[in-house]
């Protein structure tokens, strides 16, 4: 029962980013994270990652609450990182068009720029990463749907991804509550059992899981049949807000990002940013 | 009564997929003797709800489950997983059209065209949605997304495979068949 309550979630609070409207703080994410996936620049990614961290600290969000997301994500990227090197240590030098080698070992020969460019993967990896874990602890489920439907996805889809944010600790609740009576019941699902065990045991828990499930599915689309659901085009938000000056200077910044990468692509002739030439 | 787009049981059976999709994927992640390869049983999950609820819930599930298990799990999404996870489901409900599981009737010749369809669609969504995200998306190396989309390939289909053929039958089993009632004499 230890990991029980490891999911991000929101968490009230009351510093600068809690006061942006959702929606700002949505297409901020998208915008910037678009940014960062699209350029291999390392000046731009640099500027980011420091930008964000700035960010967080301004948020005042504490190491507790993010620690084990972060001992996640460092051990996920370091294995990434080995796997691409280990598939083609070359391939730092073909994208940067030169070689100069650091350490001789056959096939694992070490370039600079392959380390370069490892770099640069790594810089990818983590610079969108606290701007995401900012939206998270800082949006309140419900406005998040809200800004879903003002940035143009149906009001259904919004709906629906506000269901889920609803019911996931729900169906989190459930299934520690059905693991702990299979587990009294003599279902071993510790490191300690056989594989096929484990399978068997997990199995347990699905299938009661799921089948009370669409029980649910069932009573809530009824419920929500009875109050009219989905008989207009449209809908409006109880948690809505209207946009104020802050909203404005950030949605100008997450484009004025955009405008960057499309200026430094002109300039490095590609993705790239070689320094190497 | 019917109109197009979304009933309002697909809008509810999209969120609350979604919502046990992020619990799975966190939770039922189970370690195999080979390195770096998980039993994920999430996916067994999704084509059961694919085959109930068809092709647009089945991606739909896929896609919003994926995007933020990702998200909460990660804090960052890889949109090319999430899109391949939506394809997987996609497949799935388009072919599970002509299982008749709500009819309670899931046998041989279901089962067959069911382990079929998905070993197609999970070959689409690793080997041919993935890789060529990954390429376009992170310019990973080549050689390195393809053994990747192989072996997820491999340890998802055979998931789905032996989990979701039982979970399906499973499924099957709590529906009343067709023709079953007979008049008393």
């Amino acid at each position: 029962m230890h990991d029980q309550n490891q999911i991000l979630g929101y968490q009230p609070g009351t510093s600068f980013i809690y006061q942006l409207n959702a929606t700002t703080k949505l297409i901020f994410m998208l915008l910037v994270s678009a940014a960062c996936m699209i350029t291999y620049d390392t000046r731009f990614l640099l500027a980011i990652c420091v930008f964000s961290i700035i960010l967080f600290k301004e948020a005042q969000i504490k190491w507790s609450q993010i620690s084990f997301i972060v001992k996640f994500i460092v051990a996920f990227m370091i294995l990434n990182l080995i796997f691409v090197y280990l598939f083609q240590p070359t391939y730092g030098q073909e994208i940067y068009h030169s070689r100069s080698i650091i350490i001789h070992a056959g096939y694992f020969t070490l370039t600079i720029q392959e380390v370069f460019y490892l770099f640069n993967l790594l810089l990818k990896y983590i610079c969108s990463i606290p701007i995401v874990l900012l939206f998270l602890l800082t949006t309140n489920p419900s406005q998040f749907a809200a800004s879903l439907n003002k940035i143009g996805i149906s009001y259904n889809i919004s709906y629906a991804v506000a269901l889920a944010l609803r019911y996931i600790p729900d169906i989190q609740n459930s299934y520690w509550a059905i693991s702990a009576a299979q587990q009294a019941r003599g279902n071993e699902l510790s490191k300690k059992a056989k594989l096929s065990q484990r399978i068997k045991g997990t199995l347990n828990i699905i299938m009661p899981l799921i089948f009370s499930s669409l029980e649910r599915i069932d009573t809530i689309s009824t419920a929500m049949q009875l109050r009219r659901f989905g008989s207009k085009k449209k809908r409006t938000w109880y948690v809505a807000r209207s946009f104020k000056k802050e909203d404005y200077w950030v949605m100008g910044l997450s484009v004025l990002s955009i405008l960057i990468v499309i200026l430094l692509w002109q300039l490095n002739h590609g993705r790239f940013y070689n320094p190497f030439m | 009564m019917k109109k197009q787009g979304l009933s309002v049981k697909n809008v509810v059976a999209i969120g609350i997929g979604s919502a046990i999709y992020v619990i799975l994927a966190r939770f039922t992640s189970i370690p195999t003797p080979i390195p770096n390869t998980n039993i994920e049983l999430v996916f067994p999950f999704l084509a059961l709800f694919a085959a109930i609820y068809g092709a647009k819930v089945g991606f739909a599930v896929g896609f919003i489950g994926h995007t933020l298990s990702d998200f909460i799990m990660y804090g960052q999404t890889w949109w090319s997983w999430v899109l391949a996870t939506g394809v997987l489901g996609l497949i799935i409900g388009l072919a599970c059209k002509k299982l008749d599981l709500k009819n309670g009737i899931f046998g041989i010749k279901q089962i067959l065209l069911f382990s079929i369809t998905q070993i197609i669609a999970n070959i689409i969504a690793w080997i041919i949605v993935t890789p060529i995200g990954d390429i376009i998306i992170y310019s990973e190396p080549v050689n390195k997304v393809f053994v990747q989309g192989i072996s997820a390939t491999l340890s998802n289909g055979i998931t789905i495979l032996i989990v979701g053929t039982l979970l399906l039958k499973a499924y099957a089993g709590t529906k009343i068949k067709k023709g079953s009632l007979r008049k008393e004499d």
